[in-house]
């Protein structure tokens, strides 16, 4: 069986400063995978290629069953086509309330005229109201989202991901000002996720990766710089240059 | 449905009542039931400029450009069918029934003549069908809101950008239109629309008529607007005002409901222009300059965008104070040295109030209930 996600030597740049350089690699169905790297090795810039947001020079990207190009896709279409993803700094609509966010995520056509047409039945209510128990956040459904703390942000995020229910979640650093047990949680999470699908989680943090005990990508001036398990690759002699080179 | 629109609705027609028991009294002009019919239109409008910008995030600043035409293509049909009456009663004196070239002939003279040709421009076509001139009151706007949208959106002009080639449309359409070539008389517009053909009713009671048409329209545009805000669309689109980007990465194609909105609202706007000028009696492209639709953002500003009453308070307040001030009523004030003269100093005021609200009332008038 082939991978569910395959960067073929992917390169961009931005006014001539190569972020992504001739990146490649792999990630299977039901995958965890961490990737690290110091700040500016290009690991926000590889999820906004994957979701379409930035396009890359050169090089390809394959995803799904049948393998399609998401180089041709909309940002809309990726999504639809089963890639979810979690940005950096929580990213959800203030505005509107813990329930209107769920629902608005929800799987169910997207197209303008069948959301126009759309009205939520029990069905629809249970699994927003089960999705707010699995984030915790099920005494906030009627809550405007701007009111959260941040951490219930962050799980409203998580929260509108599963109910996606995408083939690949691509996390940009989860655990930024999250507490200590929100961490656990979130790991515990993450690594359940990934038994029925593909995670992708880009964090700095390495007690937190070490927590989540799967392969490891070292992403380094826009390439791979190492990959194996988190013991190997902070053993190798090249990523501890770049870790401290940086310092 | 939701309770601020049961109330908005029963106080339209607790209105819409009270202004039909005293034109029929007398207490009001029929002149003023004018004025105040336009205003129901002004709302609509104002309501579809809430769902555009206050809603979905687009600051078009040329709606106004769908109004006046919606105006243009029913006061086509008016000033065709009233002008071959008249042809007709003019002939008739003549031996001879006229033939329907005569009548056409003499249609083109009248109409045209003010721009020296008696030629009948193609796009007036179909001038003589009402339901054929109603069609183009929601498809001529409508396209031309679909076909700039597509291509705006497309290219995801977004922002202080897309304000500025909404501006960039309505002035084009404007300094067309003032071209006497431009098939709809040049700066001369139509004439004459407070007429309605084949009707001998008198004007107090055709203005009534047309006073209750609008409060019908906007109860069924407020009611329209309501619906769409009310459920998962109105979350979406209110989300792609927020972060757009954001929303695309949810799986919505966000050009699509960026267009339908776009056009929906334009073809709203196309509606209530076609009732606001039958009661302006007058229409000409200086009603498409880019100030009428910067206008209609500040009064949705004032009232309060992202709520659809909010946006009627505005337009409602805003216009008719407006109508007030500049219409000579308000008495001058004089200073000793200097003399307040409203006509001129009511923009320097609603200026004014526009900054105040901007500053201490972000969400506006409407933002003062609840
Ligand atoms: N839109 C952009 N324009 C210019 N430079 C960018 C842009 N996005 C990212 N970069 C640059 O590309 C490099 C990689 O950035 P990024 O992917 O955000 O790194 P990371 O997430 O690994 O910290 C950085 O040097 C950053 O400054
Ligand atoms: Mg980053």
């Amino acid at each position: 069986m082939s991978a569910l996600l395959e960067v073929r030597g992917v390169s961009v740049s931005f006014d001539g400063f190569r972020a992504i350089n001739n990146l490649s690699f792999a990630i299977d169905r039901a995958e965890l995978r961490a990737v690290i790297g110091p700040n500016g090795a290009g690991k926000t810039t590889f999820m906004d290629i994957v979701t379409g947001k930035t396009r890359p020079d050169a090089g390809d990207v394959i995803f799904g069953d049948p393998p399609r190009s998401l180089l041709r896709m909309t940002e809309a279409q990726i999504a639809r086509a089963g890639v979810g993803r979690k940005f950096q700094r929580p990213t959800v609509f203030e505005d509107q309330s813990v329930f209107a966010n769920l629902m608005m995520a929800l799987n169910a056509p997207r197209n303008p005229f069948a959301v126009l047409r759309f009205r939520p039945t029990s069905r629809h209510r249970d699994q927003v109201q089960d999705l707010a128990e699995e984030v915790g956040l099920a005494p906030h459904l009627t809550r405007v989202a701007g009111e959260l703390s941040h951490g219930q942000k962050q799980w409203l995020e998580i929260g509108m991901l599963l109910a996606q229910d995408p083939l690949l979640l691509l996390v940009d650093e989860p655990a930024a000002g999250m507490t200590l047990a929100e961490r656990e949680h979130t790991t515990t999470l993450l690594r359940r996720l990934a038994t029925t699908r593909a995670v992708v989680v880009v964090e700095h943090d390495m007690e937190f990766v070490r927590r989540l005990d799967c392969r490891v990508t070292v992403l380094h001036e826009g390439s791979v710089l190492a990959e194996g398990s988190l013991d190997h690759v902070t053993a190798d002699p090249q990523v501890i240059d770049v870790y401290l080179g940086r310092g | 449905m939701r309770r601020s629109t049961l109330i908005f609705l029963a106080l339209l027609a607790l209105s819409t009542a009270a202004v039909t028991v005293m034109a029929g009294g007398g207490l009001i002009s029929t002149s003023f039931v004018k004025t105040l019919g336009m205003t129901l239109c002004l709302c609509l409008a104002a309501v579809a400029m809430d769902l555009v910008w206050g809603y979905a995030g687009i600051l078009s600043l040329g709606h106004m450009a769908f109004f006046a035409l919606g105006g243009y293509m029913i006061g086509m049909w008016l000033m065709w069918a009233r002008t071959e009456a008249i042809v007709v009663q003019a002939l008739s004196g003549q031996p001879l029934p006229p033939t329907a070239e005569e009548i056409r002939q003499g249609i083109g003279g009248q109409i045209f003549g003010v721009v020296g040709t008696s030629d009948i421009p193609w796009i007036w076509s179909f001038a003589h069908s009402l339901p054929l001139q109603l069609l183009l009151v929601v498809l001529v706007p409508g396209l031309l809101a679909a076909v700039f949208g597509w291509l705006a959106f497309r290219s995801r002009v977004t922002g202080v950008y897309l304000s500025i080639l909404t501006q960039a449309m309505t002035l084009a359409l404007a300094l067309y239109l003032f071209q006497n070539d431009s098939g709809l008389r040049g700066n001369n517009g139509l004439s004459g629309l407070q007429n309605l053909p084949g009707v001998s009713a008198p004007q107090e009671v055709t203005a009534l008529w047309l006073f209750w048409a609008s409060a019908l329209a906007l109860a069924g545009g407020y009611l329209l607007a309501a619906w769409v805000v009310g459920g998962k669309f109105g979350s979406v689109i209110r989300a792609i005002r927020d972060d757009e980007q954001r929303v695309r990465f949810l799986g919505y194609p966000v050009e699509g409901f960026k267009l339908f909105v776009f056009t929906l609202t334009a073809v709203i706007a196309a509606i209530a222009g076609a009732l606001y000028y039958p009661q302006a009696g007058i229409i000409n492209p200086a009603e498409m300059m880019p100030i009428a639709s910067i206008y209609l953002a500040v009064w949705v500003a004032i009232g309060g965008r992202g709520r659809l009453y909010g946006a009627v308070i505005g337009a409602a307040v805003v216009s008719l104070l407006s109508s007030w001030f500049t219409g000579g009523r308000a008495p001058s004030i004089p200073l000793g040295f200097y003399t307040i003269d409203w006509v001129d100093w009511w923009q320097v005021l609603l200026g004014l109030a526009f900054v105040l609200v901007t500053l201490l009332a972000p969400k506006g008038i409407g933002g003062l209930f609840r």
